[in-house]
């Protein structure tokens, strides 16, 4: 007879949990590999096939990515002299010139300012929402709190013809602000009912012993409510942000000119012979580190629970 | 310090009616115990001084002024929680530092140390000051709570059953420390507790709350020898008072409907036999479960008695209450 540990499973059972871990991450990170080393190859090794597992990587992507080129006659390449940079000299392979930098760089920009700033606004007035709606007495509580969650129910690009139209009577149209208002309004609803969830966890007891310690409720609201929400808080955002961030459809809609997004912004690298898939690629991998950057910073709030014990139930 | 004084205060929460009526005084410097039981209203009074309820009728006044109209911070009260309540984010130390800090009253940083250290000194909790306040024991954050609210000079403390949580030594060394503190700073303290000790040894005043009334307001000596009625001699008094149909000793004055005997009442070796069916034996003293004409009576005889169960006892009444059918004391 052996005997079991419900709580310690056996090895077999570890090794099979371990085969369907990796498996899965494999499964899941095999196109963001495809995509970063897609950034690496050449244009011809891109689109080679069979696909070229190992490859000479080169960083024809990323200048392709940064710079905007054009193709000179042999003799006036030839009236240049040797190209003087290791960028210049790719280029030059392709009797091409740079002429300039390309727009990628003032795209991202924008998706930095709009995805922060709705994420920012999205969770400041969520928070505050939340509290009202956790804390007060609010008249209709619960067919305001339906109503926000409503505007969830059908997807938000159903809508895109009325905002179109409203954001060109009002001047909206392709400015930063307008994506950020815009997002805001999209994420708004998740946010209130996320929050909600979290500050209800949060015993009305410390806000009561603020008070009586000499803080004023929005004080007791600052400095013991949110410093305990923060995992509610920073959840929130980055589901926030990655929508932002991630959003396509009303980007490539509403915005083409000064505040236009690096989601619509990448396709178009792809250039007039449609072959520039290492931009494409190289584009798609550092438009991905900022969220992952931010992931990481705040992974350390979602892995704290802090609101355990100090209240006797 | 201040005079605390609710004037016909009623506080509802629905359709549960939490005070009725109730008007109270806490003289300046006094130490007011509340006694009742569960839902008798004692916290729901704590939380009308303290302004984080508002009544629905009548008044709260601190030191002759009407709070009314001012916030908890306004009115300048310190209140031990009974659920602690400490801030988790904090330690220790922040925690009792918080109230120093606060807008109101904005210590200066030296003398909030002094403060903090003083205080943890009396509580036995400076070893532990650098602590989150999640890795305390419950007993460590009762005397946090506790020390929250001490290191402020506020114009009433308020304690909801502060010293429950404590083992029974650090409880007596608390006690006294308590009223000490009164004692030394004259201050008012208004103080829920369910412990007989605590009300008997600590109150200038006891207040014995029944379903949201004020039933009886005296010293404790005052409760506990002369009780209004049966609920409020069953307040105080261990073990507890002996409710009985008043004849059963015989005559009893017209209109009694019982007798109530602590222990001290009770006359042993002479009057009526009794049979010993049990004897406690706590120590300090030795408790007798009697019974007589078939009522069980407890109460207390020496210490090192030789009586042992089987035993027949002598009792008789020695200056007992008599109360009417309603409860009320007549005699």
């Amino acid at each position: 007879m052996s005997s079991y540990s419900i709580t310690e499973p056996s090895v077999r059972q570890k090794w099979i949990a371990g085969i369907l871990v990796v498996g899965y991450a494999i499964l899941t990170l095999i196109p963001l590999i495809w995509i970063i080393a897609t950034g690496f190859k050449t244009p011809s090794d891109a689109i080679a096939y069979p696909p070229k597992v190992l490859f000479s990587p080169s960083l024809e992507g990323y200048v392709n990515l940064f710079t905007s080129r054009t193709r000179l006659a042999p003799e006036d390449l030839a009236a240049l002299g040797e190209p003087t940079t290791w960028y210049d000299r790719i280029v030059r392979g392709y009797d091409m010139v740079i002429t300039g930098p390309s727009r990628y760089g003032e795209r991202f920009m924008n998706s930095v300012v709009i995805g922060f700033g709705s994420t920012f606004l999205s969770v400041f007035l969520g928070t505050i929402a939340a509290y009202a709606f956790s804390r007060f007495k609010v008249p209709l509580k619960d067919d305001l709190l339906f109503f926000i969650l409503s505007t969830r129910m059908m997807p938000p690009i159903a809508v895109a013809i009325p905002i179109f139209l409203m954001y060109r009577e009002l001047g909206l149209n392709d400015t930063q602000l307008g994506m950020i208002l815009l997002y805001t309004a999209v994420n708004l609803s998740l946010s209130v009912w996320l929050l909600k969830g979290f500050i209800d966890e949060i015993p009305v007891e410390y806000e009561e012993a603020a008070l009586i310690d000499g803080y004023t409720r929005f004080q007791a609201f600052y400095k013991v409510v949110l410093p305990q929400a923060a995992t509610g808080i920073a959840s929130t955002a980055i589901f926030c942000l990655i929508f932002a961030w991630n959003e396509y459809a009303f980007a490539a809609l509403l915005t083409s000119g000064t505040a236009q997004t690096a989601p619509p912004f990448i396709p178009t690298i792809i250039g007039a012979g449609g072959k520039d898939w290492p931009a494409v690629a190289a584009g798609a991998t550092l438009f991905l580190v900022p969220i992952m950057v931010f992931t990481i910073l705040l992974r350390k709030h979602l892995l704290r629970g802090i609101t355990f014990g100090a209240v006797r139930k | 310090m201040a005079e605390v004084r609710l004037q016909n205060v009623t506080k509802t929460f629905g359709a549960t009616v939490a005070l009725s009526d109730l008007s109270m005084t806490v003289p300046d410097g006094s130490f007011v115990v509340l006694l009742g039981p569960t839902g008798a209203g004692k916290t729901t009074m704590l939380r009308m001084v303290s302004g984080l309820d508002r009544p629905n009728r009548g008044e709260v006044f601190i030191g002759g002024q009407s709070v009314q109209t001012l916030t908890p911070a306004q009115r300048n009260v310190a209140m031990v929680f009974q659920q602690y309540s400490l801030y988790p984010h904090l330690t220790v130390r922040e925690n009792m530092e918080f109230p120093l800090k606060s807008p109101l009253l904005r210590t200066p940083r030296a003398e909030i140390t002094r403060k903090v250290a003083e205080v943890a000194e009396i509580l036995q909790i400076s070893h532990k000051l650098d602590n989150k306040a999640t890795a305390l024991s419950g007993g460590e954050m009762q005397r946090v709570s506790i020390g929250r609210a001490l290191v402020r000079n506020p114009s009433v403390y308020l304690m909801d059953e502060p010293l429950s949580s404590l083992d029974a030594k650090l409880r007596a060394d608390l006690r006294v420390e308590l009223k000490n503190i009164q004692a030394n700073l004259g201050a008012t303290f208004l103080y829920v507790t369910h412990d007989q000790i605590e009300a008997m040894t600590m109150a200038t005043h006891v207040g014995v709350l029944d379903q949201g009334r004020l039933v009886q307001f005296g010293t404790p000596r005052e409760i506990y020898e002369q009780p209004v009625s049966i609920y409020a001699a069953g307040r105080l008094g261990q073990p507890h008072i002996n409710i009985l149909p008043a004849d059963l000793f015989g005559p009893a004055p017209a209109g009694a409907a019982k007798i109530g005997l602590r222990p001290e009442q009770i006359e042993q070796g002479a009057g009526h036999d009794s049979l010993v069916k049990r004897v406690e034996r706590l120590g300090d003293q030795t408790r007798l479960h009697l019974s007589f004409r078939n009522h069980d009576i407890t109460t207390v005889t020496d210490a090192h008695t030789a009586l042992r169960s089987g035993d027949i006892v002598k009792i008789q009444p020695h200056r007992p209450f008599y109360f009417d059918a309603t409860g009320a004391r007549i005699v």
